[in-house]
């Protein structure tokens, strides 16, 4: 079965975030880029099934000319192809996404990919919801969520966290699927895997740019995210101090 | 004119993040002078208390609409949404508000499809703009980033954080201070009804489509884990500064001592040292504990986004520049695998037994 896997460029925040002077954007000079995590371990999943049932595992995503890279990283893990919804940098909003993809899809061929899967929320934005406009457009049924996944005659039963158990969704192919990470633990790229993504053709199609109705107009980072710790010591000469601090929290046996 | 709140269930109840989300709807609702009507989807044999529904009146809820269908009740995502969407039209709902929890924004993606509207996940405050729309302040990288955001529907679809509430949202009208804003008090809820007798219920039974009903929830008795990190009362971290899975005795020996659970960043499950049930963090698990004990965590912005709920912070690690030092309350400048067994035994010392 051949399955498509839609991913998202993300910036690589590591311990601050920092915004860019009109403070529309996070600043990306000094930081560089990744796939948002579900994502990345929707891509493991993806490969996994084709290992073992056969087929192959198309990557795709929208974003500027750069996110080649991105697609390049997932191909390293064992995707076959990529796509590229090129865009001209600008930030797309959900519903224009997945109109992109939707369309895309039917442009590759609706019956080529009896699964889609897709991230359950992208690492920035959090929109939670592209994956679920995919599927009305396409007309196919669609679980989020999904942390666990066993994919045979034709059908899907997959599994989502709810409280301490699993609830279970049993349905039928073709189907969305956006998967959460901790479904699998992806692995590292081999380095055949790395020469051939270096090689790989990546098909660029050209979406076409919609206003969508919910604009991003400024971003700001929490007040009091950013305080100094009062330090209590150096090593194990510390530990009487922080015994009282434990103390005071009301956290000591 | 109506806010329409969609309320999960818990046992005989409503859901916690459920009602958090309705304080939130009923003051969004009090500012656009809208009623406010609840929806809820149960097993129809009674399964929903009498108190419950009494409960909601006090709240500023004019009317409960409930759809008594044992299958729905289990959960349908898209049927549900389907419910919301024929509600939305018939009572001209501006705004349609869930929890930000897995069903509020799958709920909420799903009707946001049906009725090409954009949906505004996670959402901590939401006013009314003078020209019709909404003005928002949503948040992105769960948490660490805020997005102030106009939405210009007609009917705005939202889901809201668990820590976000009418304070919030009165707070972002006097900022704005635009035409619309700021003139209802916030803390009015909408209508009205006596106390003690609940609001009026609506039964309603919608019809479907055969697409409504191909996903339905079944309940397994599998465990899916993660469950008692998001409640504990302590979480004893760690991080790389762990050197690796075997270091993770001592943190387990701590947490146990504290009534508490060991949590681990996610370079520690991507390493394999533990199991992606333990990872706290923007893809993994969102604590709330009293204490967190983040030892050799150096507090990457994906793994504070999901301690943004805890007390208080205390950081063990060997960098004073480390990021976690700057989020912490306190912190030990020091080697955990020194600090950690001399905290074990002073802990034990004071305490025999």
């Amino acid at each position: 079965m051949d399955i498509l896997v839609c991913v998202k460029r993300v910036p690589m925040v590591g311990g601050t975030i920092v915004l860019t002077g009109d403070g529309l954007d996070i600043d990306t000079r000094m930081s560089g880029f990744t796939v948002s995590p579900h994502e990345e371990c929707a891509v493991e999943e993806a490969v996994r099934i084709t290992e073992r049932d056969g087929g192959s595992v198309t990557v795709l995503t929208l974003g500027p000319p750069e996110a080649a890279a991105q697609l390049r990283d997932m191909l390293a893990l064992g995707a076959r192809s990529g796509v590229l919804l090129e865009t001209d940098g600008r930030e797309w909003g959900p519903v224009a996404t997945a109109a992109a993809i939707a369309e895309a899809v039917e442009e590759l061929g609706t019956g080529t990919f009896p699964l889609v899967f897709f991230g359950t929320e992208a690492a920035d934005t959090g929109g939670y919801q592209v994956a679920v406009r995919v599927a009305h457009a396409l007309r196919r049924p669609c679980v989020t969520g999904i942390k666990r996944l066993e994919v045979g005659d034709g059908r899907l039963r997959a599994g989502r966290e709810r409280g301490g158990a699993l609830e279970l969704f049993d349905l039928p192919l073709p189907a969305v699927v956006s998967v959460r990470e901790g479904i699998n633990l992806p692995r590292y790229p081999s380095l055949p895997g790395r020469l051939r993504a270096k090689r790989a053709e990546i098909s660029v199609l050209t979406p076409r740019w919609r206003t969508d109705a919910l604009r991003k107009t400024g971003l700001a980072v929490p007040a009091g995210s950013t305080q100094r710790a009062q330090v209590l010591g150096h090593g194990i000469e510390a530990v009487p101090a922080l015994v009282q601090v434990l103390d005071e929290i009301g956290v000591l046996p | 004119m109506t806010v329409l709140c969609l309320l999960e269930r818990d046992g005989d109840g409503f859901a916690g993040a459920s009602l958090r989300a309705l304080s939130f709807a009923a003051a969004a609702a009090a500012r656009v002078g809208a009623a406010l009507v609840t929806i809820v989807f149960a097993g129809g044999d009674g399964d929903l208390a009498d108190a419950a529904a009494t409960d909601l009146a006090v709240r500023g809820v004019s009317e409960l609409c409930e759809v008594p269908s044992a299958v729905l009740a289990g959960y349908a995502p898209a049927a549900w949404a389907r419910t919301l969407h024929e509600l939305m039209a018939s009572d001209g709902a501006v705004a349609v508000i869930a929890a930000a929890t897995d069903r509020g924004h799958e709920v909420l993606a799903h009707l946001g499809a049906m009725s090409g509207l954009p949906v505004a996940a996670n959402c901590v405050s939401a006013a009314p703009a003078s020209d019709g729309g909404w003005r928002l302040v949503r948040q992105r990288w769960a948490g660490s980033l805020l997005e102030d955001a106009v939405l210009d529907a007609p009917c705005a679809l939202l889901t809201v954080v668990a820590d976000a509430d009418a304070d919030a949202d009165a707070d972002a009208d006097a900022d704005a201070g635009g035409p619309g804003a700021g003139v209802a008090d916030a803390g009015a809820a909408g209508t009205r009804t006596d106390a003690g007798r609940g609001p009026l219920v609506r039964i309603l039974s919608p019809a479907f489509e055969d697409a409504d009903l191909c996903v339905v929830a079944a309940e397994s008795d599998q465990a899916g884990g993660g469950m008692s990190l998001a409640t504990a009362r302590v979480v004893v971290g760690g991080g790389r500064g762990v050197g690796g899975p075997e270091g993770f005795a001592v943190l387990e020996e701590l947490a146990s001592l504290l009534g508490g659970v060991v949590g681990v960043s996610r370079v520690v499950t991507s390493e394999g040292w533990r199991p992606h049930r333990q990872q706290v963090g923007q893809t993994g698990t969102k604590i709330s504990p009293e204490l967190y004990l983040a030892c050799g965590i150096s507090g990457a912005i994906q793994h504070m986004a999901g301690c943004l709920g805890a007390r208080h912070i205390v950081a063990v690690n060997t960098d004073p520049d480390a990021p976690i030092i700057s989020r912490a309350e306190y912190a030990v400048i020091g080697d955990l695998n020194e600090v950690l067994p001399a905290l074990v035994a002073a802990i034990r010392e004071r305490a025999p037994g």
